[in-house]
């Protein structure tokens, strides 16, 4: 039995580098870093460390950084404070059928307060046309946010043509880039991004902080209330810690990004092709020609999700479902339904995110027990023919 | 999150397959709910002398099915029919709360198994 973590886009293990540099910042280091002292001084050159990488990573001004705790508090800062802010020019905001519960609860939060949402579709293969975009931008659209890649199929969105969309027409564009950081080719500059969600954890780094990239001069409020750290645009103690671990976990990943992307699509590939020849009836889900690099999503018919798990649980393998069972719902997977895939069919899909740690064996090993698992469901099936 | 006596069901299940010319068929729930239970009954003397099932669903539905199935087997349709999902959920040590739903679907597939039967005999009658 071999242990494979195959659900790197629900998190990733904390790298030994990004941890040794924040102990620190756990330890001696402890101070607050908008004290006036030397404990606070230290803290504070480490923080603005940490931002000065981040932004650059980005191709942004390092003022333009600012760190919240983690990825969807980053996206309700950006919707949030964006609609707010500019209520009074137009209550009408942009957004994709497939984007994270972060994104689409936040809108649906605010469609509750009065503001009115449109939700752009996407095609059988979860891709966004831009043209969709142009044509619902009306003169009272205060905000488009669309996500860079789909955390479930891995799917890419023409994120420079989107960018340059919104830009011609006036209206900020929020993207979360959580999934992507480090991992495709991402600028705030040359993709025309105003404001852009990262987080930590999904990059070898720490959980509990991320990052949300402002454009100056972008019009929003703070969400939350307090002191005036992060230039008031959200007070509380900064968490050097895991800011330190952000950037030296971004820079890690960064400084590898096309050889890790071109490793991870190589074994990923490997393993869409062996599950595909070795069993029968089982379906892609999303892009199969822009998507991140380590991230399969497919359905096995006549099998549930929940049940696939628990199997490959037992086996040492480690991934994620689209089904109703695993989603705590009545409903599966928002994003496959909104891709038109059947209900059935979403709630057979598992998600197979590689990451740092995959290798061959772990792949050849997955493609030697899956086979086998899913074999056994089907008997048991009455959805099979037998 | 789920008790042994399931995880045992669910890696053991008892009773899996079809029963060719069963005198009862129950059919519940359905693929776009993400949970189908089909369960065979034969009757023999009043008592259910075989029970089968199979099952589209998950870890729960799998088990409750299989622990339904034993605890049906060589029972009087009466009593077989005052076999509640709470009394399979019990028997499975319990089941988490936003599973129970699936003991539901097992006691059901049952009622309608002999539910089926009885019509089948009237039919003939």
């Amino acid at each position: 039995m071999m242990k494979v973590y195959l659900d790197h886009n629900a998190t990733t293990p904390l790298d030994p580098q990004v941890l040794e540099a924040m102990m620190p910042y756990l330890r001696e280091e402890f101070g607050n870093a908008s004290s006036i002292h030397q404990w606070g001084r230290r803290a504070r050159a480490a923080l603005e460390d940490s931002r000065v990488k981040i932004a650059a990573l980005l191709g942004a001004d390092k003022d333009c950084v600012v760190f919240t705790g983690g990825g969807t508090e980053a996206d309700n800062l950006a919707i949030k404070g964006v609609a707010w802010a500019n209520q009074d020019k137009g209550r009408h905001i942009v957004t994709s059928t497939v984007e994270h519960h972060a994104v689409l609860h936040t809108c649906e939060f605010l469609a509750k307060q009065g503001f009115e949402i449109t939700f752009l579709p996407v095609d059988g293969k979860g891709r966004l046309d831009p043209e969709d975009l142009r044509k619902a931008i009306r003169p009272d659209t205060i905000l488009v946010t669309l996500m860079h890649a789909n955390n479930e199929t891995g799917a890419l969105f023409p994120l420079r043509e989107i960018g340059q969309i919104a830009k011609e027409k006036k209206v900020p564009f929020h993207t979360d880039a959580i999934q992507t950081f480090c991992k495709v080719p991402l600028n705030v500059e040359e993709d025309h991004v105003d404001l852009l969600s990262l987080s930590a954890h999904k990059i070898y780094g720490p959980k509990g902080v991320g990052a949300l990239y402002i454009r100056k001069g972008t019009k929003m409020v703070a969400t939350l209330h307090g002191g005036s750290q992060e230039r008031k645009r959200r007070p509380g103690t900064e968490n050097v810690a895991g800011a330190v671990g952000f950037s030296r976990a971004a820079e890690l990943l960064f400084a590898d990004r096309e050889k890790e992307g071109n490793r991870l699509s190589t074994l990923r590939d490997q393993l869409q092709r062996g599950l595909m020849e070795k069993i029968p009836q089982v379906l892609l889900n999303g892009d199969p020609d822009h998507r991140l690099p380590g991230t399969l999503n497919m359905s096995f018919e006549f099998v549930e999700g929940e049940s696939l798990i628990l199997s490959l649980d037992m086996e040492g393998i480690a991934v994620s479902s689209g089904s109703a069972c695993t989603s705590g719902s009545l409903e599966p997977s928002h994003v496959l339904l909104a891709m038109g895939i059947p209900h059935e069919v979403c709630h057979g899909s598992l998600r197979f995110s590689l990451g740092r740690g995959t290798t061959k064996e772990q792949i050849d090993y997955v493609l030697e027990v899956l086979p086998r698992i899913v074999a056994r469901l089907r008997a048991m099936s009455p959805l099979a023919q037998t | 999150m789920y008790s042994e006596k399931v995880m045992e069901h669910f890696t053991n299940p008892r009773n899996v397959g079809e029963i060719e010319n069963a005198d009862g068929v129950g059919l519940v729930g359905n693929p776009v709910c993400g949970d189908v239970m089909k369960l065979f009954i034969k009757v023999e003397d009043g008592k259910i002398a075989d029970v089968k099932f199979k099952t589209f669903g998950c870890g729960a539905a799998i088990a409750t099915s299989s622990m339904v199935t034993e605890m049906v087997k060589g029972k009087t349709l009466e009593e077989a029919l005052a076999i509640s999902n709470k009394a399979v959920a019990e028997a499975l040590d319990g089941l988490p709360p936003n599973k129970m739903h699936c003991s539901n679907l097992a006691a059901d597939a049952l009622h309608k198994a002999i539910e089926d039967y009885r019509d089948k005999v009237k039919t003939k009658a």
